[in-house]
């Protein structure tokens, strides 16, 4: 039944992540991308990383992909319709994505993954809250308050990106 | 056969294939950031999958941490795109050739 499900929601990300980048207009881009990001998440499920399943959908699928579709909606995108691509520019990005794939996935099958355990032979320590508590309030101290510094800093980075000062208009 | 780390690599290569494949390809800046998340994703999906099949937390707690740096550098990225478009009107790569010559 989990190997269904895992070929199911596999074929969703994968499909739709193809969709974000053939699509010819900006907001159905947004939207695969949301599908792509909801198949994600229920790998997490079958993954039993609940917690990071749920913040999936509430970070990425409840704010960014939110603020793409505010920003595509404030940029009005003139046309809406892309170009078509130039042939050129095709061929090599399929080259590369390619070269790309294969030389992960060669460094994976030359590995020794497959004696890694099976799932279930394994605990899931992923699925409960309590272990993701304990670690970052003992081992992940350090890095949980300087994640909160680093929220602090991207907020005065877009209110000073995003302001209009007066008298400085910048260089052309 | 049972779903092993294997599948959950190959996945997550895949994904962050086509990630790079839409990076290459497209033209528009916004569209281009997308696929760079699509990026990010396919990563944690990794990291998540040697986790459980480790039976450790690190790799979750490494997604935890992932997941705030992905939101604040999202709300960044699109900060400087809107700029740029209010400086230079277009979003479109072969248009932003200012360095170019």
């Amino acid at each position: 039944m989990a190997d269904i499900l895992f070929y199911l929601f596999a074929a969703i990300a994968l499909g739709t992540a193809l969709l974000v980048v053939v699509s010819k207009n900006a907001v159905n881009s947004a939207m695969f991308f949301l599908l792509s990001l909801m198949g994600t998440a229920a790998l997490f499920v079958l993954l039993d990383a609940f917690l990071l399943a749920v913040l999936l959908v509430l970070v990425y699928a409840g704010a960014v992909v939110a603020l793409f579709l505010f920003i595509i909606m404030l940029l009005d995108m003139q046309g809406g319709e892309r170009k078509p691509f130039k042939r050129t520019t095709m061929v090599a990005s399929v080259i590369a994505a390619i070269l790309l794939g294969v030389g992960v996935l060669g460094f994976i099958q030359r590995s020794q993954l497959s004696h890694a355990p099976a799932g279930s032979d394994v605990v899931a320590v992923g699925a409960t809250l309590k272990g993701y508590a304990a670690q970052l309030f003992t081992t992940y101290l350090l890095p949980v308050q300087i994640v909160g510094f680093l929220l602090l800093i991207a907020m005065l980075g877009v209110i000073v990106l995003s302001k209009r000062f007066e008298g400085l208009e910048d260089v052309k | 056969m049972t779903i092993g780390l294997n599948d959950y690599l190959v996945l997550s290569t895949l994904l962050f294939a086509i990630g790079f494949f839409g990076v290459l390809l497209r033209k528009n800046t916004l569209v281009i950031y997308m696929c760079l998340e699509l990026m990010l994703v396919a990563t944690t999906l990794a990291l998540v999958a040697f986790s459980r099949f480790n039976g450790t937390l690190d790799g979750n707690v490494f997604v935890f941490f992932i997941l705030t740096v992905a939101a604040a550098e999202v709300a960044v990225g699109l900060a400087i795109i809107v700029a740029l478009f209010r400086r230079r009107q277009t979003v479109q790569v072969d248009e932003l050739n200012a360095l170019k010559n």
